[in-house]
């Protein structure tokens, strides 16, 4: 057994644990398929469950019982040793310092993925069609192949700050521009509430990319004949965006938007890298790691946790939603 | 936060996600060091360092037998820490298995709760340890055989950081002394300047190079999501010496308020130099920029020229560039950070602990041997670079591998030293390695006064 649960560092031996995994795994496959198999006339029930039975059992497990037990934990003291009622709710919603997390919170989720969605969408008209089109969509794709992290510190850079004193250059990009244009350096990450946007640019940054792609390919997708009977009516321009372009792809835009919230809503890594949630930036997916792992507050990390599963759900319902719909227009 | 192991938390943060590949790779040679029960060939100096086996064998045939170490001290330190493990390792046959992870005090709580707690964890703070015991009821209480050793090598305070509730839990393993001003000899001697012996020396010389157009002190709290820690030892060193230790054990047992005046106080006069524009902060910016200065970094302006005094531990020592001298008449050294009058010597400590959480005999011999004073010289033996240092009375100083340790450990040593543990570790975790944090990083970083960023903390306070 303990050579099954314990490679060490040998790694033949961790390759031979990676193949018993796999054969295993094709072997309950088979042996799954097999029983679906066996009888003559299988009712369709037990078809379906064969298939998706154990997809369900794993997401009990590893979905469903965790929610579960965290919910029962936002109700429970710090150690989980008895309930308390809404007392972690109530502080979540007193406490001024986790009032200005939520506040945070709802500034990311309003601010950037409108933002990253509609820059996303005007790059993606400009550059269609133009004659640089694959080199400047890939420019904008690029930032997407970065990790949160490591974006977080590459910003964290062009934000640094070094002081204004005799023998001392800055580092920073930003800091740099602002003294050769004859200013002078600016903590850029200590300015409350412009800090906040400053970390959301880090974000829109990436999921740019993101938006760019989806909603181009849903312009290149709208019919020609809708386009063409539009401009023998005498639309162009800007009335042709707004009346044909945005109208035409309204579902992919809401899935881009939808999607982009809900990446808001666990942004954790930007936060955590740049300021640690020092200066008024944290939001709630840091202060339920932060409660829950540094302060060892299980009870108020996972009321934390639960108010993000319920902000998320009525913006998870509304993008499946739109997706059906998108589908069905297809 | 007693963090000599986090101390390169940043820097290595910054290089490891630089590529999320190399972080990977980490992660897994990470694992790959754990494996192979503490480094066989990297402690040369430690293998030739005897011990008397004999404490080791009431515990009975040891052989073949392992130990788990789960740690905050990643590499480089982690070498000379396994390296001093050998000779236990020899006497014994006893394999010992380290982990190291700078998530550790993160992940313990969570192998805790799973049931797959390490055999022994080196705590890097006695808040931590209070949280296990009263919260998980995890940790086990020490054997007598380790009792004994922390009765005979520690002082009486030592032996109370590692007791929770009267029951005594944990062994105090290495020390730290954080009431260090660091400064460069040589700035010092051209400019004529003498080393200040009573704060009020101090705050001359601090007016002196002010007004000589300098900026005398540098500082920086930034570490991550640790920020503010330095900021946090600041203010007791200074509780210690414009209040006294009794206001400093009733401050930190909360038998009085966090915004009791004499609190207040004691932050208003570090805010007479760390506030003050005149006085901070010297290569790094404006007062507001102690906030966002890596610790790590914040006394390099020192070396050139651009600052003249930093308060930091003596762990700090570990943090000068390659190549920089610590000596009496090297590029920098430190002073002991004065009081009031010359008489008394109060001085902010820290350290870490051993917690058990199995009792089977080769744990606790491990344990025995943790608490001994011959794995205090054996790894001072198994330190050449120096860098370390304990209060354990049984060290040999001539062990320690430069100048600078052996000041530390005879000021340690000293009786007329006051010494008080570094309060934000002892309080509760809210607090301590919370709000207190948060708070003092406010005080930098926007500017609020004494009255509000204590009146905070106050109100973060746990009730039950």
């Amino acid at each position: 057994m303990d050579w099954l649960l314990n490679a060490g560092d040998d790694p033949a031996h961790k390759f031979l644990l990676m193949i018993i995994a796999i054969v295993l795994f094709v072997a309950v496959m088979a042996l799954i398929l097999f029983v679906v198999d066996k009888p003559r006339n299988p009712s369709k029930w037990f078809i379906a469950g064969g298939f998706v039975g154990p997809a369900l059992l794993l997401l009990a497990a590893g979905l469903l019982y965790p929610a579960i037990g965290t919910i029962v934990n936002s109700f429970q003291r710090r150690n989980s040793s008895e309930f308390v009622g809404f007392d972690n709710y109530a502080r979540a919603f007193s406490d001024p310092a986790f009032l200005l997390v939520l506040g945070n919170t709802a500034l990311w989720v309003l601010v950037a993925p409108a933002l990253a969605t509609f820059i996303g969408l005007v790059y993606a008209v400009v550059v269609d069609h133009s004659r640089f089109e694959k080199f400047a969509k890939a420019l904008v794709f690029l930032p997407m192949a970065i990790s949160m992290v490591g974006a977080s510190i590459i910003w964290r850079f062009v934000y640094e700050y070094k002081p204004d004193q005799p023998g001392i250059e800055q580092t920073g990009l930003l800091n740099q521009l602002i003294v050769w244009l004859g200013g002078s350096p600016v903590q850029f990450l200590l300015e409350r509430p412009g800090n906040t946007f400053l970390l959301m640019v880090v974000l829109i940054w990436i999921q740019t990319g993101f938006s760019m792609t989806l909603l181009s390919a849903s312009i290149r997708a709208i019919p020609t004949d809708i386009v063409e009977a539009a401009r023998l009516d005498g639309l162009s321009g800007f009335g042709m965006f707004w009346r044909i372009t945005i109208p035409s792809i309204r579902p992919a835009l809401v899935v881009v938007l939808t999607t982009i919230a809900m990446t808001t809503l666990k942004v954790f890594d930007i936060v955590r890298t740049m300021t640690a949630g020092r200066y008024g930036t944290s939001v709630v997916a840091n202060e339920f790691y932060e409660q829950s792992f540094r302060q060892n507050n299980a009870g108020l990390g996972a009321a934390l946790a639960v108010l993000l599963f319920i902000i998320v759900i009525p913006v998870i319902i509304y993008n499946v939603r739109q997706m059906r719909l998108a589908e069905e227009v297809r | 936060m007693t963090i000599r192991m986090a101390s390169r938390r940043r820097a290595a943060a910054l290089a490891a996600t630089g590529a999320s590949l190399a972080l990977i790779l980490t992660a897994c040679a990470d694992t790959g060091d754990g494996g192979d029960g503490g480094g066989g060939d990297g402690g040369g100096e430690a293998a030739s360092f005897e011990i008397d086996c004999a404490p080791y064998e009431e515990f009975g045939d040891l052989e073949g037998t392992s130990v788990s170490v789960y740690t905050t001290i990643v590499e480089p330190e982690s070498v000379t820490q396994t390296a001093s493990y050998e000779p236990f390792e020899e006497c014994t046959g006893v394999t010992v298995e380290y982990e190291a992870s700078r998530e550790m005090e993160a992940q313990l709580p969570v192998r805790v709760q799973a049931g797959n707690p390490p055999d022994i964890a080196i705590l890097p703070q006695p808040g931590l340890l209070n949280t296990l015991v009263t919260q998980y009821d995890a940790v086990l209480p020490a054997p007598e055989q380790v009792e004994a050793n922390v009765d005979e090598f520690w002082s009486e305070d030592w032996k109370e950081y590692g007791t929770v509730d009267g029951t005594f839990y944990a062994a105090p393993l290495g020390s730290n002394v954080k009431s260090y001003v660091w400064y460069s000899p040589s700035m010092f001697e051209e400019a004529g300047y003498e080393v200040p012996e009573t704060w009020d020396d101090m705050m001359a010389l601090t007016e002196e190079i002010a007004a000589s157009g300098a900026i005398p002190w540098c500082a920086g709290v930034e570490s991550g999501d640790a920020t503010g820690w330095p900021g946090t030892d600041w203010i007791e060193d200074v509780v210690l010496r414009t209040a006294g230790p009794e206001v400093y054990d009733q401050w930190y047992t909360h038998e009085i308020p966090f915004n009791d005046p004499q609190i207040v106080d004691a932050f208003d006069t570090a805010g007479e130099i760390l506030k003050n524009p005149d006085y901070v902060n010297g290569g790094l910016g404006g007062v507001d920029s102690i906030a966002t200065a890596p610790w790590t970094d914040a006394g390099f302006p020192i070396l050139e020229g651009s600052c003249w005094m930093h308060r930091a531990a003596n762990f700090y020592q570990t943090q000068w560039p390659e190549g920089t001298e610590v000596a009496p008449d090297g590029d920098v050294y430190a002073f002991y950070l004065p009081s009031q009058s010359t008489d008394e010597r109060p001085t902010l400590v820290a350290g870490e602990f051993i917690g058990a959480f199995t009792d089977r005999p080769e744990v606790q011999a491990f344990q025995t041997y943790l608490s001994s004073s011959d794995w205090a010289n054996a790894k001072a033996a198994a330190t050449p670079a120096g860098g370390w240092v304990s209060a354990n009375n049984g060290l040999d100083p001539e062990l320690l591998a430069t100048e600078f340790d052996r000041l530390s450990a005879e000021i340690l040593a000293d009786p007329a030293t006051v010494a008080r543990f570094d309060a934000s570790d002892l309080m509760p975790s809210e607090v301590g390695t919370g709000s207190f944090w948060a708070g003092i990083t406010e005080w930098f970083a926007s500017d609020a006064s004494s009255q509000e960023v204590t009146d905070d903390i106050e109100n973060s306070w746990p009730t039950n």
